[in-house]
């Protein structure tokens, strides 16, 4: 049985799928929906009361409520329905959405194509095999910051960060200014996965020692946190006997990188991509179920919003196409990880493509003074130099369609040339 | 003298060299990318500032209202401008871009609301 009928459903009303909802419609998609299970849109931005935001999209820096705030007055300028507090429970092949809320109870939505804009989640504790007892104060640090900046309560007094990710960085700031001890952030990597901004304005700012090739390696308290002991690790990340350091601590947050959750297209037949973890997609951001398409974390992991509104741009377009019928020639190139490389999008790129494409990726280490190439087969088709790589910071390379033509091989290769 | 400093205006984070006389004043800067670069080396060697981010809690609501310094703030009234806003009583409805304190301790800053509250 069917609810409803409409063109495009959009999962999440976060900055990837407000901005997906927002390119179908301008796009002339008028029968479109975006469905929301928090009781608000926003997505995470609601949470991350920070600066920072929108520097490359809007040439000024605003706070994540601000930066949600105009896609949102762009959606209802637009007229397009968001329904919150509705939680979608399964996506079909055939895009057969049934969702759940406290106004419609159950309802089947039928949709001709859907995009998926769900984001990402946290590594829990239970992922990081970190040992010790399961006691209370341990959270991931999102969701501590959902306590402090939506709740409004703290979750400690005396905390310990594991993991140097942006959350973890900016969670070390807004505890210390709510009046928090923040002993350290401890760091299993030689170096932090954080944006540099954020350890000068975050942690140094407050004389927050970051300890780097450290890792949790005790956790005690029989209710509460009482204490954790942190020791040095070696290169191979074991820890090194002896290099043991203690701290009384109440709470524990991690900040220990995020997964994109994808449940829901797993659900539908959508193939994940072992590097990524989300959705393998053409660069039109479709899946491999013909009419589904995924964008912003739930596809992978990104560093700033600002390319989650682009992306997400781009895979709102790609769906409207995909419901006008304009369809493209199924013929493609497939994009391989080479050497320094990991989890490029998209994974497959249209023969025939007519726009400039981006790929994405990870570097897999620091690499100084180098160059990104693509290559198919032998021939070396671009190539873009950067000072340094990170595997904090996404790089991007783009791809013009004249350097697609004239090509025999199927298959791109990006990888990272180091002198 | 010359000291490193990392930008705080974007993501970039340029690693720049600043040179400063023997009395601490600024002369120059070299690795900064962008001209924003160079007027935050000046303003970080000679008064640091920064935008303070904060929640303020709202009377009958249990949602803290989000809230933003207008302009960087000194870096040593940090403390101070966070002791203000303990102590600062709000009632919805509040709108995004209302000020909730105009110059907070005399700065140039005012407390901003960065959402709606209805």
């Amino acid at each position: 049985m069917t609810d409803r009928n409409i063109d495009i459903l959009v999962i999440g009303a976060g900055p990837a799928g407000l901005a997906a909802a927002i390119a179908a419609r301008e796009a002339g998609i008028t029968s479109l929906l975006v469905i929301d299970r928090e009781k608000e849109p926003g997505g995470i931005l609601r949470q991350c009361i920070h600066n920072g935001f929108g520097l490359h999209r809007f040439k000024e820096e605003l706070t994540g409520p601000e930066y949600a705030q105009r896609d949102i007055d762009r959606a209802a300028e637009l007229g397009i329905p968001i329904e919150c507090s509705t939680m979608v429970l399964s996506v079909s092949r055939d895009h057969l959405v049934t969702c759940v809320s406290p106004v419609y109870g159950i309802q089947r939505i039928q949709a001709k194509a859907v995009i998926l804009a769900m984001g990402c989640r946290e590594r829990p504790r239970g992922a990081l095999c970190t040992p010790g007892t399961r006691c209370a104060g341990i959270y991931s640090a999102g969701t501590a910051q959902r306590f402090v900046n939506l709740e409004g309560f703290m979750p400690g007094k005396r905390v310990v960060i594991l993991g140097s990710g942006d959350i973890g960085l900016i969670m070390a700031r807004r505890m210390t200014l709510q009046g928090a001890k923040v002993l350290a952030c401890v760091e299993i990597m030689p170096y932090s996965s954080g944006l540099n901004r954020n350890i000068v304005q975050c942690l140094q700012d407050y004389n927050i020692p970051l300890l780097l090739s450290h890792t949790v390696t005790d956790i005690r308290g029989l209710h509460r946190l009482e204490g954790i002991t942190v020791s040095e690790v070696d290169q191979n990340r074991k820890p090194v006997p002896g290099t043991e350091k203690h701290f009384a601590c109440d709470t524990l947050l991690l900040s220990c990188g995020l997964i994109p959750e994808n449940e829901l297209s797993l659900g539908a037949g959508v193939s994940l991509s072992s590097a990524t973890s989300g959705a393998i997609v053409d660069e039109t951001f479709e899946t491999n179920v013909p009419g589904i398409f995924a964008c912003g974390n739930v596809l992978h992991v990104h560093d700033l919003v600002d390319h989650v509104s682009a992306e997400s741009y781009k895979a709102g377009c790609s769906a409207a196409s995909f419901v006008l019928n304009r369809h493209s020639e199924d013929s493609y190139f497939s994009v391989m990880d080479g050497d320094g490389v990991r989890g490029t999008v998209p994974q497959r790129i249209h023969r025939n493509v007519d726009s400039p494409v981006d790929l994405m990726f990870r570097p897999a280490g620091v690499y100084r003074n180098c160059a990104v190439v693509v290559e198919c087969g032998n021939i070396e088709i671009c190539r873009k130099k950067a000072q340094i790589f990170t595997p904090g910071e996404m790089a991007l390379i783009t791809l013009k369609p004249e350097h697609l033509r004239n090509l025999d091989e199927n298959i791109l290769t990006v990888r990272i040339e180091r002198n | 003298m010359d000291q490193v400093i990392t930008c705080i205006n974007c993501p970039v984070g340029c690693r720049m060299t600043v040179s400063l006389s023997d009395t601490g004043e600024f002369l120059s800067v070299t690795g900064n990318t962008c001209p924003r670069g160079a007027v935050y080396a000046r303003q970080e060697c000679t008064l640091p500032k920064r935008i303070i981010t904060a929640v303020i809690p709202v009377e009958g609501c249990r949602m803290p209202l989000s809230v933003k310094t207008s302009v960087p703030v000194p870096k040593q009234l940090i403390r101070e401008v966070m002791h203000e806003l303990g102590n600062t009583q709000i009632h919805a409805p509040v709108r995004a871009g209302q000020i909730i304190i105009h110059h907070v301790l005399n700065t140039e800053a005012d407390i901003v609301a960065t959402r709606t509250l209805p």
